[in-house]
């Protein structure tokens, strides 16, 4: 192994990828943009469904209840509630969203009510639907308001306190430091999209500095100087690294510009608001750069893979025809690691990517479990070496670097 | 000098199973002189001169490329070897001056050589209007220039010709021709693959029939002449082919 060889070689790429517009666009351009703009599209898109679903008076439909027009009344006096005319189709128009809900008021209610019989009333639904999700909320929130006045009533009326009814109150109150509110809501995604901008950062790279040398007709012209294939494949494999890591860190300051801008342009009156509320939910920026620690060998990992799997391939086309599905394998472990219950241990700290997504996601929340970050650093730096070494041997076989 | 014993490869291929790409080829290329391996296209001429600047590996025999052995010292054989065919293209996003310094760098030039040698390249080859200008933008005769100048940029004993003028228009090809010439009088040894028969004639001191992997006949054009009893060059090659693909006795 010559290091000046495995420099100049990787000096000559880096100088290449430069001047190449496509390797600029997925190792700068998409990691920069990806996440501002994510997050633009979910958070504004989301934001405006649920304000105008919120601003929304749920249309609701009464059923039955001709013989309770005390129950009918107080429905019609909510100014939460748009009653609208009984109608028999009343399932289609829910399903086709004219109708948010309808509810059901059995016969003889309000005399039910008097005599102190139970009566069930019906709520009818379109489960999913946000809109009648807060229909049935307000319908819920009036019905449950009736009841606890009725009970008042009959309590009073017995000449019985109130409070019977409600012998306590109950309050929830958040403990978790805010970074751990952070980490348990955002910190699954953060290794999510790390992982995935690796991935992408490094394929166009290895695709070109591979299959992209054979399809041009330069591999044989580098094959027939004297550089040894393994100083060959190292200066390539660092240039791949670099497309990869320099996605990640890209992505890393773009998420870290994303939050204080648009806590700024968006959240400063809501911020207030929450401040007042409670701790905003923050990331721990030990964890973060831990995060990004423990990053590095899934990068080595990417990107020896995925230059042995170009090299396979005759040209760019059937490269690209292997590593896009790859990505399924990289995104499918990344998810689960988002999933709520999944939690690492021993086991889990040996699958590849899982055990980071797992780990990042402990990480940024300010939670540091020595023994499982070694393991997860040593097991994943044994795979990348593996799959450096596989490369290194894919590069001494004349009929992968031949295959015609 | 380049010295072929009872060189032979062998592909294996899942359709077409065993496939005898060069079958126990043998020759000696001297130094000052154009050994032409004339072949059709498929006869095994590639193969066998990858096999010499050790891009492939022999199955049997062997050989010696400037006193390495093409097997055992791979990297030396290709810092003693020029290697130039249709098949080595260029990197169309560098400049022709740093093509040339990159493969000057990789043969273990220092960057004092490297700048000697790129200017001393540019005069000789005229490379100066269009040295600092990226390859993808050049005519096909500039990069045939470039490809030259990056052959030549580790002065190497031996030169490997691999149907270099396949596809070029002919000014290009004379130029191929006139540099090939010039290597010769350098005292280089010249290894030239072709087939085109006008080529051989015009270039070659010796030349190799292959045919089917085999080298079915060699010697001088006069020689060839005498035993095959033509003086033509195409009239000799398929004499010494045989018309129905068979060895000619």
């Amino acid at each position: 192994m010559n290091g000046q060889n495995i420099l100049t070689v990787y000096g000559k790429e880096l100088r290449d990828s430069l001047r190449d517009r496509r390797t600029l666009i997925s190792m700068i351009v998409i990691p920069m943009l990806m996440i501002p703009g994510i997050m633009a599209v979910a958070v504004g898109v989301s934001t405006k469904m649920i304000n105008k679903a919120r601003g929304e008076v749920p249309t609701v439909m009464v059923l039955g209840g001709d013989d309770s027009p005390v129950l009918r009344a107080a429905l019609a006096a909510d100014p939460k509630l748009h009653l609208v005319r009984t109608a028999a189709n009343w399932r289609q128009q829910i399903s086709d969203k004219q109708l948010r809900a309808a509810v059901e008021i059995p016969a003889g209610f309000d005399a039910a009510l008097d005599r102190g019989t139970p009566a069930e009333v019906k709520i009818y639904n379109y489960d999913g639907e946000l809109r009648s999700g807060f229909a049935v909320g307000e319908l819920r929130n009036f019905l449950n308001d009736y009841r606890e006045k009725t009970v008042t009533t009959r309590l009073v009326g017995r000449g019985l306190p109130a409070a019977l009814v409600k012998p306590f109150e109950v309050k929830t109150q958040n403990v978790a430091p805010p970074e751990k509110v952070g980490g348990n809501m955002i910190g699954g995604l953060i290794p999510y999209l790390f992982i995935l901008l690796c991935y992408t950062g490094a394929m166009y790279s290895a695709m070109d500095l591979t299959a992209g040398e054979k399809e041009r007709g330069t591999m044989e012209t580098i094959l027939c100087s004297p550089v040894a294939r393994t100083d060959l494949v190292l200066g390539k494999f660092l240039m791949v690294l670099t497309a990869s890591l320099t996605a990640a860190l890209i992505s890393m300051i773009s998420m870290g510009i994303t939050f204080v801008v648009g806590g700024i342009l968006m959240g400063a009156p809501r911020m207030t608001a929450a401040a007042k509320a409670g701790p905003l939910p923050m990331l721990d920026p030990a964890g973060l750069l831990l995060v990004l620690a423990m990053v590095l060998p899934v990068a080595v990992l990417f990107s020896a893979v995925l230059l042995a799997v170009s090299l396979f391939a005759k040209s760019i086309k059937e490269a690209s025809s292997y590593v896009s599905p790859m990505i399924i394998l990289i995104i499918i472990p990344a998810m689960m690691g988002l999933m709520p219950g999944v939690e690492l241990n021993a086991r889990l700290a040996l699958v590849p990517i899982l055990n980071i997504a797992l780990v990042s996601k402990e990480l940024v929340s300010g939670v540091f479990h020595w023994q499982y970050l070694a393991l997860i650093f040593g097991s994943t730096c044994i795979y990348a070496a593996a799959a450096l070494a596989f490369c290194v041997h894919l590069f001494n076989r004349e009929e992968v670097l031949f295959r015609t | 000098m380049i010295e072929a014993r009872n060189l032979t490869k062998v592909f294996r291929d899942k359709k077409r199973g065993e496939i005898r790409a060069v079958d126990d080829v043998s020759f000696t290329c001297r130094p000052g002189r154009i050994y032409g391996l004339l072949g059709a296209n498929g006869a095994g001429k590639t193969t066998t001169l990858r096999l010499l600047a050790t891009l492939l590996r022999p199955t049997a025999g062997g050989a010696t490329v400037a006193g390495f052995d093409i097997v055992a010292e791979p990297e030396r054989v290709r810092a003693s070897v020029g290697f130039l065919a249709t098949s080595t293209a260029l990197y169309g996003r560098l400049t022709a001056r740093e093509t040339i310094a990159y493969f000057g760098r990789l043969n273990g030039l220092s960057d004092a050589a490297v700048a000697a040698r790129v200017a001393r390249l540019a005069d000789e080859l005229d490379l100066h209007e269009f040295l600092d200008r990226r390859v993808e933008k050049f005519s096909t005769g500039m990069k045939q220039k470039t490809s030259i100048a990056r052959t030549l940029v580790h002065d190497p004993a031996v030169l490997i010709f691999d149907e270099p003028t396949i596809g070029l228009d002919v000014m290009t090809a004379r130029n191929i021709v006139r540099f090939v010439r010039d290597c010769r009088t350098r005292g280089k040894t010249v290894i030239y693959s072709t087939h085109v028969m006008s080529e051989v004639e015009k270039l070659c001191d010796l030349v190799g029939i292959i045919h089917h992997g085999r080298l079915v006949a060699e010697g001088s054009l006069a020689e060839l002449g005498e035993r095959y009893g033509v003086q033509d060059m195409e009239e000799i090659f398929i004499r010494a082919v045989g018309a129905d693909g068979e060895e000619a006795a």
